[in-house]
């Protein structure tokens, strides 16, 4: 985690900012993807930093528009700002996260060195997310999305994704 | 201090390398050789039209006039495109959209470190993202490299002709163009002719690697920068730009 890490999220905006969730990935609330840089409220109007994970992901238009209809919702007005700068990176996405991805079918990110050496097939460190076994193979360095590789369990022989670390 | 209209210049030489690759990317939607490398060939096109976006926004912003990102992208002319003649070369076949890439994936990744350098901040943060994206697509390309290369009689000879085909397309990189002369001394560009012996170096690794060569004898091509293109380009744009063309202003 680095310092630039933690968004500037005003409390009272929380519970609205989390009923937006991926499209992608449903379980996912676009803050514990860590999309989210800064959410304040000025009068009837909330201000939104929101950072893509991949420059194409088609994903983000679709969050922008949500996130707009979710304030509406609660009589609210959205400005929201794409911003480059710093970069969004696998480790914005929250402990809890990471552990509904897998819940959901997609194994969550290595650290970078792990991930390299399994993306080359060097190594056998993904965690399987039907049955945990770490017998597991790359299929292919890119998967159903830009952010996601496919793999295949060697034990239990489920395909399943891998969300690729970006660093 | 360099112009506003040269600035602009720069960043659409940069933008039109990203999206006539992706562009020809696109064009195997559906084509690729199997299912795997059919979605890893549209993931990459997505990437590179992301970037594109990026910068075409921000050209569209420094131009103020109205002008927005689609305009940027459908609305030229063939020579108001800079991209390198490299990327606007077709898919002959696997073996050419393999090589094709990663010559320009080293040179790409190479290009965006120096490029994230930049006293331009917004070009430096698209530049910072993109390396992410493009780390993936070297290796991916590199290691079909490696794969057909190294692989069978027969892949190893339809990979080595597309490499002495595509191969003269190359040192177009390093001939800096007087925008990006301009844009270099001002500290916002890469000084492209910099790059030129550790692209070499890490090709030439690469190639060894997966018993390829270089030609011998090559007559270097080049003019994309200067909007002198392939007869190739034509065909491209005809294909880009027919929605905006026949149905103007259109949007999704």
């Amino acid at each position: 985690m680095t310092a630039t890490s933690a968004p500037n999220i005003d409390t009272n905006l929380l519970a609205i900012l989390e009923t937006v969730s991926d499209p992608e990935i449903p379980v996912l609330t676009v803050v514990d993807l860590g999309v989210i840089r800064s959410a304040v409220q000025k009068e009837e109007t909330v201000f939104i930093e929101l950072t893509p994970t991949y420059s194409g992901c088609p994903a983000m238009d679709v969050i922008s528009d949500d996130l707009t209809a979710a304030f509406k919702a609660q009589g609210l007005e959205t400005k929201i700002e794409l911003i480059l700068d710093p970069a969004w990176n696998t480790d914005w996405i929250s402990e809890k996260g990471r552990d509904q991805m897998q819940a959901y079918g997609i194994a969550p990110p290595l650290d970078e060195t792990s991930d390299k050496q399994v993306l080359l097939g060097n190594a056998r460190m993904v965690g399987c997310t039907n049955c945990g076994s770490t017998n597991t193979q790359l299929v292919s360095q890119f998967g159903s999305t830009a952010c996601k590789a496919l793999f295949k369990c060697e034990d239990c022989l489920e395909p399943f994704d891998y969300f690729k670390c970006l660093r | 201090m360099i112009q506003n209209k040269d600035l602009i210049q720069y960043i659409l030489g940069i933008s039109d390398n990203a999206m006539i690759l992706g562009q020809r990317l696109g064009e195997l939607c559906g084509h690729g050789p199997n299912l795997e490398t059919d979605i890893a060939l549209t993931n990459i096109s997505l990437d590179l039209f992301g970037q594109t976006r990026s910068y075409l926004q921000y050209a569209a912003k420094l131009k103020d006039d109205g002008s927005t990102e689609d305009d940027m992208a459908y609305l030229r002319k063939e020579h108001e495109y800079k991209n390198v003649l490299l990327v606007e070369q077709p898919n002959t076949d696997f073996a050419y959209v393999i090589v094709r890439q990663f010559l320009f994936d080293v040179y790409h990744l190479l290009f965006l470190e120096q490029l994230s350098e930049s006293k331009d901040q917004q070009l430096s943060a698209i530049a910072t993202k993109s390396i992410k994206e493009v780390k993936y697509h070297v290796r991916f390309s590199g290691d079909w490299v490696k794969r057909l290369g190294d692989g069978t009689k027969e892949s190893h000879n339809r990979i080595q002709a597309a490499i002495d085909i595509l191969y003269p397309y190359t040192n177009e990189f390093f001939e800096a163009s007087e925008v990006e002369k301009l844009a270099m001394s001002s500290e916002i560009g890469v000084n492209v002719q910099d790059l030129k012996t550790e692209y070499l170096k890490l090709v030439t690794q690469l190639l060894t690697e997966a018993t390829l060569t270089f030609p011998e004898q090559v007559y270097f091509l080049s003019g994309g920068k200067q909007g002198k293109h392939t007869e190739y380009m034509g065909f491209i744009l005809a294909d880009f730009q027919y929605m905006q063309r026949t149905y103007p202003n259109m949007s999704w």
